[in-house]
């Protein structure tokens, strides 16, 4: 196992840890945009995508990373949203 | 170049944590989820300027496709229709996971990119992105053909299920470290794909609607782990980061769901309460008569009431009747009554999700109260009103150790001094018992349609 690896594995542990001090903080009445605000985070994927979709290259790996910028974006863009519709009905007395 | 880009994406990464902090409170959460959105384009926008992205034609027609159809489903889809939503949204994460890792093996297998090669922590984090986020991707259509309608809710059993399932999973496993030793074979990395497709259709079949809180909360948390996946894939910290964020996310809240019904993860996922599935719906009959109430009757009882808690259930969200329950909350207000809402943890179909409705109709925030804050108050309690609930408020959870649902936390409606249950019959719940509630001597049956029921008693309460 490289060192990079190692690393990586490190990070992740670390933000896992982040996230579960974070989330635990976040109240029950805000759940449902809590699950569709971190759907819209899980979206990042399309960093990956706009790679594969921008090659220079047209193959196979090209309409891979398109269909998956179509789903990502979808992904981010309805969650962001969608996030925002809920979160401006909270209000307090 | 590169170190700036790495550089936007600690930014982004660090707009994500502050972003989910305010979701803390209400107050500041649209702020929160407005950062995070500005993390992303952050991210987006740096990722443009990588070295490998030179062609921008598919890009573009793939952002704005994706964009056009997140914000027509963000802007068209009914509070009601929010667990779907999130069920497909999920969906859409895992499946750009699968896509992404997919698209990476071919870049190497075709030699598309120059000076890059297998090795075997590549092609081992190729095939655990693309079986996460294949599972995450059908698992999570078949949860939102089941929330939808499209797919039956009720509890998938046939014989041979959890043989064929540990099977296929075996399968995939097998496939996928013979294939990160031997990553030439395009055709073996194909049939790992195909078979954790059907895979995550299988798993999710057998879950029945109620238990679709932890299913949706599961599959949140594999969205993230798919994307943290394809970081590893990518050697990319951002994707790890954000993933691993959203996967605590889905652990906490599938692992608030479970205690709410007080059931192991296990037993959720293989489907079905235990002895729901072997001795089959309503075996026992308590005896006893039920007493009914009309909405006139039901009128004068409220404008006597001092204290009053509304427990809303998804007979609520079904109805709709989250406007016509928030007219009956500000008339009781506006009398002077002091009217709260109580919400158990799996009240519906995904966390938060009578919540939601309810600041929909304009509840506000702060009437509704979470299990363990109200759930002392009730014998002080006038008028326990719930509409559309049954198992959450079944008194056998404590007492009946025979129950299914022993051991379940319930609200403790029955303490007050008098429980109206809104049901259109007296059918069983979710678990497939009877509720020896609405047999109690302080208990009063008010039959009808939520929606329809509470506009009755709305009206008659205006004519007092």
């Amino acid at each position: 196992m490289d060192g990079n690896l190692l690393m990586l594995i490190y990070v992740f542990v670390l933000a896992m840890f982040v996230g579960f001090e974070l989330i635990t903080k976040v109240p029950p009445t805000l759940h449902t945009p809590l699950m569709s605000g971190s759907n819209a985070i899980s979206g990042i994927t399309i960093v990956g995508a706009l790679i594969s979709a921008g090659l220079e290259q047209f193959t196979i790996s090209t309409i891979l990373g398109l269909v998956a910028v179509i789903f990502a974006t979808i992904n981010v863009v309805g969650g962001y949203l969608v996030t925002d519709r809920m979160l401006k009905m909270f209000k307090k007395k | 170049m590169d170190t700036l880009i790495k550089i936007s994406y600690l930014v982004a990464s660090t707009f994500f944590i502050f972003g989910i902090r305010y979701l803390a409170s209400p107050k500041t959460a649209r702020r929160g989820n407005l950062l995070s959105a500005i993390g992303m384009l952050i991210a987006i926008v740096v990722t443009l300027f990588d070295k490998h992205v030179l062609t921008f034609e598919w890009i573009i027609i793939g952002i704005v496709v994706g964009a056009a159809i997140g914000s027509v489903m963000a802007i068209k889809v009914p509070m009601t229709g929010m667990p779907q939503m999130v069920g497909l949204l999920n969906g859409f994460g895992g499946g750009a996971s699968m896509l992404v890792a997919l698209s990476e093996y071919y870049k190497i297998y075709l030699g598309t990119v120059k000076g890059t090669a297998f090795s075997t922590e590549l092609t081992a984090t190729i095939a655990l992105s693309i079986l996460i986020g294949a599972v995450t991707f059908t698992g999570s259509l078949i949860a939102f053909g089941k929330l939808q309608g499209i797919v039956t809710g009720r509890v998938v059993k046939y014989p041979g299920q959890h043989p064929l399932n540990l099977f296929l999973l075996l399968l995939v496993i097998a496939g996928g470290v013979y294939f990160s030793l031997n990553p030439d074979l395009e055709w073996l990395i194909l049939s790992v794909a195909g078979i954790s497709l059907v895979l995550g259709v299988l798993l999710v079949l057998p879950i029945g609607g109620a238990d679709m809180p932890v299913a949706i909360s599961l599959l949140n948390s594999y969205s993230g782990l798919a994307a943290a996946s394809t970081g590893f894939v990518l050697q990319n910290e951002q994707l790890i980061v954000a993933g691993a964020l959203v996967g605590a996310s889905g652990i906490i809240l599938t692992n608030i769901m479970c205690k709410g019904m007080n059931r192991s993860l296990m037993n959720v996922v293989l489907g079905g309460w235990e002895s729901a599935g072997s001795t089959g719906p309503a075996t026992q009959t308590i005896k006893g008569n039920v007493k009914a109430i009309e909405a006139e009757e039901l009128a004068m009882l409220f404008d006597a009431a001092e204290n009053i808690i509304i427990v809303p259930g998804y007979g609520m969200a079904v109805a709709q009747a989250q406007h016509a329950v928030r007219d009956l909350f500000n008339i009781l207000e506006s009398k002077g009554k002091n009217v709260r809402f109580a919400i158990h943890p799996v009240a519906g179909r995904m966390p938060g999700h009578m919540n939601v409705l309810l600041a929909e109709a304009q509840v506000p925030y702060d009437k509704l109260y979470a299990m363990e804050d109200i759930n002392d108050d009730f014998p002080n309690t006038d008028i326990a009103f719930v509409i559309g609930a049954n198992d959450v408020v079944n008194p056998a959870a404590r007492h009946d150790k025979n129950s299914p649902i022993f051991g379940m936390p319930i609200l403790n409606v029955d303490y007050a001094k008098t429980v109206v249950i809104n049901k259109r019959s007296l059918n069983v719940g979710y678990a497939g018992i009877e509720n020896e509630l609405f047999f109690y001597p302080n208990a009063l049956m008010f039959f009808g349609d939520a929606k329809e029921a509470v506009n009755k008693l709305v009206h008659e309460l205006k004519n007092l």
